[in-house]
């Protein structure tokens, strides 16, 4: 699932902030991603255009693939994906997936991917919060840098590679949940 | 399983190192490009072996980074190593399998290996 490259776009809109959201429900059947961010926010034309392939903010070509490939995985398992954006306050991107689908795409490397958004933009915070049948694991940017002070940045390796480690220790049992039950 | 509170532990042991850091000024940048292009190709893991081999290496003046599209997207995943009073190094088509060599002999040596750059790849 392209999360990573959902999320970039909340870094590229100067969100000082980005919350990644992940809620697994087995009984319900449902995952719901929640990328929600207070970055710059999309005009309400930008917004209604923003799943075109054809619609980018930048400049350096014509197509930008992240919004629609998100729409087409969460649709592709009988989903959706729905955008909330306004200028000047942020963007929220929900995206929601039958869980056992066969067209499901695999969350691929989570911890990786919060982990690498941390450890390259250590200016911005990011918390993920992963929900598995009610039980949960956060890991908050902010929480970090305020245990490391000025002494150590969130982009030294050594620092990296535990927060991906500690991501990936605790996620995996409640990820893990889900192949008992499925 | 890890606790946040072992981050405590990290920071007092790179305390020791920060100062001489702050002294050599110009740290080693490695920056690996990080846009739908790069992510496609393979970027993440490249920028995770990278993180892993810089601090299995006990390298504290190097830093592991992100940019966004190079602009050269049939070479991904490229990463471009900065070096303080080198001319910059570009690899193209990075694997994890390369950065062990690329950290050892570049970053840590301080030769960079030729045959993973641009240059051996046109």
């Amino acid at each position: 699932m392209n999360v990573l490259d959902i999320a970039q776009n909340s870094v590229a809109a100067g969100a000082p902030l980005t919350r990644i959201t992940l809620t697994i429900d087995h009984a319900a059947g449902w995952q719901t991603l929640t990328v929600a961010d207070n970055g710059k926010g999309m005009s309400p034309e930008l917004a209604a255009r923003v799943t075109d392939p054809f619609c980018t903010s930048r400049k350096s070509r014509k197509v930008g693939l992240g919004l629609p490939f998100l729409k087409m995985a969460a649709e592709m398992t009988g989903g959706a994906m729905t955008l909330e954006s306004a200028e000047g306050v942020g963007t929220t991107v929900t995206a929601t997936f039958r869980l056992g689908h066969i067209d499901l795409a695999p969350l691929g490397d989570m911890a990786a991917t919060i982990a690498g958004l941390m450890q390259c933009n250590p200016d911005k915070d990011f918390v993920y919060t992963l929900t598995v049948d009610g039980e949960s694991f956060v890991a908050d940017s902010r929480q970090m840098k305020q245990i490391l002070g000025d002494e150590a940045s969130l982009a030294e390796p050594q620092v990296a590679l535990f927060i991906r480690q500690f991501i990936e220790e605790n996620s995996a049992p409640l990820l893990n949940k889900g192949e008992e039950v499925l | 399983m890890k606790s946040l509170q072992e981050l405590a532990a990290i920071r007092d042991k790179m305390r020791q190192t920060v100062s001489t850091r702050e002294a050599a000024h110009d740290s080693t940048r490695v920056v690996v490009g990080m846009a739908t292009c790069g992510i496609a190709a393979g970027a993440r893991p490249v920028l995770n072996a990278f993180t892993e081999e810089v601090a299995a290496a006990g390298l504290t003046d190097v830093l592991v980074t992100q940019t966004g599209c190079i602009g050269i997207c049939q070479y991904e995943p490229v990463v471009e190593v900065y070096m303080p009073g080198q001319a910059k190094t570009t690899y193209v088509k990075m694997t994890p399998d390369k950065v062990k060599r690329v950290v050892q002999q570049h970053l840590k040596g301080g030769n960079p290996v030729a045959e993973y750059t641009i240059g051996a790849a046109r």
